[in-house]
């Protein structure tokens, strides 16, 4: 099986953001870099169909030289080789996903896993633009995955008030949800062993961004709330403030 | 501007969050059309004028009864282009989110997801767009002819409704195996309590509830209000909750009217799902707890004990 796994570079999700002096982007000064917590499942998941089915996986990230580090987190969970390509940072997902594509076209992948969303933009769209560009089938969000020796997939999704069960057939691009599998840590033996593994490197096509940032701003700050009381006598006063001051219930 | 609204069905009920966007498209573009694929339910889909849809355009066909992204994209892309539409609007439920990108490239159309403002300027759509999990907000265009938005749901209002009754056309595209690559074959809806996403009211348990059998405080006081039950990431990873109930920037993100968070610290993850909630109200007995920094009302104290004095009381308020 030749398995590619998609990951995002991204700021901790602790992160305090504060708009750059773009006015159009954060300020990275300061700012920790992760892998994308939703990628740690397609990881995973891509580690789970090798041990299975046997083969290779790669773990590919479109961005410029930084994201070598998160290539190395995900060889340290135990990926075979990293593939950068090498482009501007801040590229929208479309921009993202026709450079996986125009990578990975020649390269007859079987499976392509990405994350659900990538947690600084949430865009949730390069699976399903991959899967369409590259002719592929795409389910996103997946919570559960089986794959028969035939290449038959039947996956799980979260939908609205229950689950969706589907049916497609490799290849396919599939995005992952928490819920899908619990990501393993990486070992100090992979953690050394990855300082050893390949990163390849290409470059992108030239882009330009067809969702145009005009402006990020922080959300208005919001006043501190009102202490109720304490204890169960406040009960009574915090439904009365519910009822006749917000119009809640 | 010619704007398009997909509508989700299910089983032949319509989406709620689908009737925001129709609404939110009449009122920015004078009109709208609105696409449906699923079952062919003749005229029922005439009812959709009520929230601004001029006309409707139901897509049957064999197979089409259950959601297939690659047949649905392939389906509504070719509306889209028989009828010559610049605005397309989804709302961003699950399905949007698998189907909305495969349509984008189809049409070769930027897409704007989750928004949750937009406004028209002259030839400009100017969507605004929570990123970093509502950390910020950007404000964007698209630089393609076609261009596409998914709207958050429960954002946008469905406004006046009127008994305005839309024409509704059929279509029936040809379609093939190939074209139904994936297909869904089963649908299970848990019964009972709606889902966080798509509720009015939540309430919510994090680690302070102590026990996975504490949970019945929470669900008879979900009970009176007729609300959603949700969980912080904590008790989801300790097994106490399914998956689908966790809230924020791993789980889901919600934009109810009353958020009531019960022994939840307010981590900056957990807060990233919830903080756009209109009214939240934190219970905890730690008067230091981040969770009172975002709630417009707060009680210190046990939730073994605030809780079922709660319920009580909002029963003999809402006289329930
Ligand atoms: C990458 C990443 C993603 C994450 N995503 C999410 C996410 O999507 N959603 C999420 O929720 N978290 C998420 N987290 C986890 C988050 O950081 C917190 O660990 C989690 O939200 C804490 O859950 P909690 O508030 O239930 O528990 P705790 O932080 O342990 O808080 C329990 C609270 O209960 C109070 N308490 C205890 N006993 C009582 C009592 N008897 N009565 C009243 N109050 C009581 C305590 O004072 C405390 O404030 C994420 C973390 C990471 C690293
Ligand atoms: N720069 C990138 N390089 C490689 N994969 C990415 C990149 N950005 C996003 N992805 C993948 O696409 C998924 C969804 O991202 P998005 O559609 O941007 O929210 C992520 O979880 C990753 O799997």
């Amino acid at each position: 099986m030749n398995i590619f796994v998609c990951i995002s570079h991204v700021p901790d999700s602790t992160t305090k953001v504060r708009v750059g002096p773009s006015g159009k982007e954060i300020d990275e000064e300061g700012v920790t870099f992760i892998l994308n917590p939703y990628d740690e499942y397609a990881v995973e998941a891509a580690l789970q169909m090798k041990e299975k089915q046997g083969g290779e996986v790669t773990a590919v990230c479109v961005g410029n030289d930084a994201v070598k580090e998160t290539i190395r987190k995900a060889l340290a969970m135990g990926v075979d080789k990293g593939l950068l390509i090498k482009a501007e940072r801040s590229r929208d997902s479309f921009g993202i996903a026709h450079a996986i594509a125009d990578t990975l076209r020649d390269r007859s992948p079987d499976v392509i896993f990405c994350g659900k969303q990538s947690i600084d933009y949430d865009s949730s769209q390069v699976a399903g633009m991959l899967g369409e560009l590259l002719g592929f089938p795409s389910v996103s969000a997946i919570v559960g995955l089986e794959v028969d020796g035939d290449g038959n997939i039947t996956l799980e999704r979260d939908i609205e008030g229950g689950q969706e069960i589907s049916k497609t057939k490799l290849p396919a691009v599939l995005s992952t949800d928490k819920g899908l599998n619990e990501p393993r840590y990486p070992k100090l033996q992979g953690i050394m062993a990855a300082k050893r593994k390949p990163i390849e490197e290409t470059e992108a096509a030239p882009y330009e961004n067809r969702v145009q940032v005009m402006e990020m701003r922080l959300p208005p700050a919001k006043d501190a709330g009102k202490i109720v009381g304490e204890g169960v006598d406040a009960v009574p006063e915090l439904v009365k403030l519910l009822h006749e001051e917000a119009k809640v219930i | 501007m010619k704007a398009i609204v997909f509508v989700e069905q299910r089983d032949g009920n319509i989406k709620k969050s689908s009737c925001e966007a129709i609404h939110a498209a009449a009122s920015r573009f004078g009109s709208c059309t609105a696409v449906v694929i699923g079952p062919d339910l003749g005229d029922a889909y005439a009812g959709l004028g009520a929230y601004g849809a001029s006309k409707v355009i139901a897509v049957t066909g064999d197979g089409l009864e259950n959601y297939s992204v690659t047949a649905y994209a392939k389906a509504f892309s070719g509306v889209v282009q028989e009828l010559g539409a610049d605005v397309v609007l989804f709302s961003a439920t699950a399905m949007a989110k698998d189907l909305a990108p495969r349509v984008a490239i189809r049409l070769d159309a930027a897409l704007a997801s989750d928004c949750t403002e937009l406004t028209v300027q002259g030839d400009e759509v100017i969507a605004t767009r929570p990123v970093y999990a509502g950390k910020a907000f950007i404000t964007v265009t698209l630089a393609t002819p076609v261009k596409i938005f998914s709207l958050r749901p429960n954002v946008f209002t469905i406004g006046e409704t009127s008994d305005a009754q839309a024409e509704v056309e059929k279509r029936a595209p040809d379609l093939s195996d190939d074209d139904f690559v994936v297909r869904v074959v089963e649908t299970k809806m848990a019964s009972g309590r709606k889902d966080v996403v798509e509720a009015d009211v939540i309430v919510s348990g994090g680690r302070g509830m102590g026990a996975p059998e504490n949970w019945r405080l929470i669900e008879e006081l979900a009970d009176v209000l007729d609300a959603a039950t949700g969980a912080s990431r904590a008790v989801v990873d300790a097994g106490w909750r399914p998956h689908a109930e966790q809230v924020g920037q791993t789980g889901k993100t919600v934009a109810p009217s009353l958020y009531i968070a019960c022994g939840i610290s307010g981590a900056i993850q957990h807060l990233a799902g919830m903080s756009s909630s209109k009214c939240i109200v934190a219970i905890n007995k730690d008067p230091e707890a981040p969770i009172f920094k975002v709630a417009d009302y707060g009680i210190i104290g046990d939730v073994m004990e605030v809780l079922p004095a709660l319920t009580n009381e909002i029963k003999s308020v809402v006289g329930k």
